[in-house]
């Protein structure tokens, strides 16, 4: 359940990173690979040593997803077919990583943003990341 | 009711030895020579209070929890998570047998406190955020997944011994 606060302080963020969408989405990626090595299962067909062009890229279309999604997040089971139909038919990660992507989000964003990521803008982008990946997964089953 | 943590379960049988790289017993011991136990044990309880609200179902002889600022500026937070981080030293001046310093502490949370295990996880998850605010850039992948390693070994040890 996200205030109307909430909300705002999620899209301020997002709105910060965009400009360094990639850098933040493959340092997101590269926790995740370091911390739970089963996620790597994923990418076995893509180079993701640290600063690849793979891992840039793909690092940006996540963080540029999410923070397009925080435009209207009432909206988010329509912004986000595209990516349920990709994930659920086609990619079919399995949904416990998106937890685990998550996690290693919000420590990149405390590592980047370190005091300004206080205990509220954590607890509203833990609403938010939950949120998106629940929608991302509805068409798994 | 959904999982709401990632840090790694660990299966440790007692005739298990958790194996520490020299990397991770380095890196562990400099993490917690860095950080201020009074500064990062307040913060990520407080922290842990507000994110996941629920588990204030503990402190209920806390007092003001009533908002993030009241929890931030509570002194029995602040002295609980000093504690906390006081406690944490122990595993890692014991490194090598967490599992038995933690005996004592396991059975105060189950028989005693009886909080639930998973509350361990959440609180974890903060301290993790909490001590990446702290360090920034030197908070690296291969530095967090050394740290959470730590944490999964101390989560599973308070757990063990509840029946």
């Amino acid at each position: 359940m996200l205030s109307n606060k909430e909300k705002m302080l999620i899209v301020e963020i997002w709105e910060s990173l965009t400009p360094v969408a990639e850098e933040i989405g493959a340092d997101a990626l590269l926790r995740m690979f370091a911390c739970f090595p089963g996620s790597k299962t994923y990418f076995s067909h893509l180079d993701i040593s640290r600063g690849s062009p793979h891992l840039l890229s793909h690092g940006k279309k996540i963080v540029l997803a999410l923070a397009e999604g925080s435009k209207d997040i009432s909206q988010l089971i329509v912004t986000l077919t595209p990516l349920q139909i990709m994930h659920a038919y086609q990619l079919r990660i399995d949904p416990t990583n998106f937890k685990l992507l998550s996690h290693c989000m919000l420590v990149a964003l405390s590592c980047l943003m370190r005091d300004d990521f206080t205990a509220v803008a954590h607890a509203a982008m833990d609403k938010y990341l939950s949120a998106f990946a629940a929608v991302l997964a509805e068409k798994y089953r | 009711m959904p999982e709401n943590s990632v840090s790694a379960d660990l299966q440790t049988g007692s005739d298990k030895m958790v194996e520490w790289t020299d990397f991770e017993r380095d890196t562990i011991k400099d993490i917690f020579s860095r950080i201020e136990y009074d500064v990062v044990g307040p913060a990520a309880l407080a922290r842990c209070l507000v994110v996941y609200p629920w588990t204030q179902r503990y402190f209920s002889g806390f007092g003001n929890l009533y908002n993030a600022a009241a929890i931030k500026g509570n002194p029995m937070v602040s002295k609980h998570g000093t504690t906390i981080m006081h406690g944490l030293d122990r595993a890692v001046k014991n490194l090598d047998d967490i599992e038995n310093t933690y005996t004592e502490l396991s059975v105060l949370h189950s028989e005693k406190l009886h909080v639930d295990p998973d509350n361990f996880k959440l609180l974890a998850d903060c301290l993790t955020i909490v001590v990446a605010a702290q360090l920034g850039k030197e908070f690296t992948g291969e530095v967090q997944a050394a740290f959470q390693k730590f944490l999964a070994v101390v989560v599973s040890s308070l757990g063990r011994q509840y029946h």
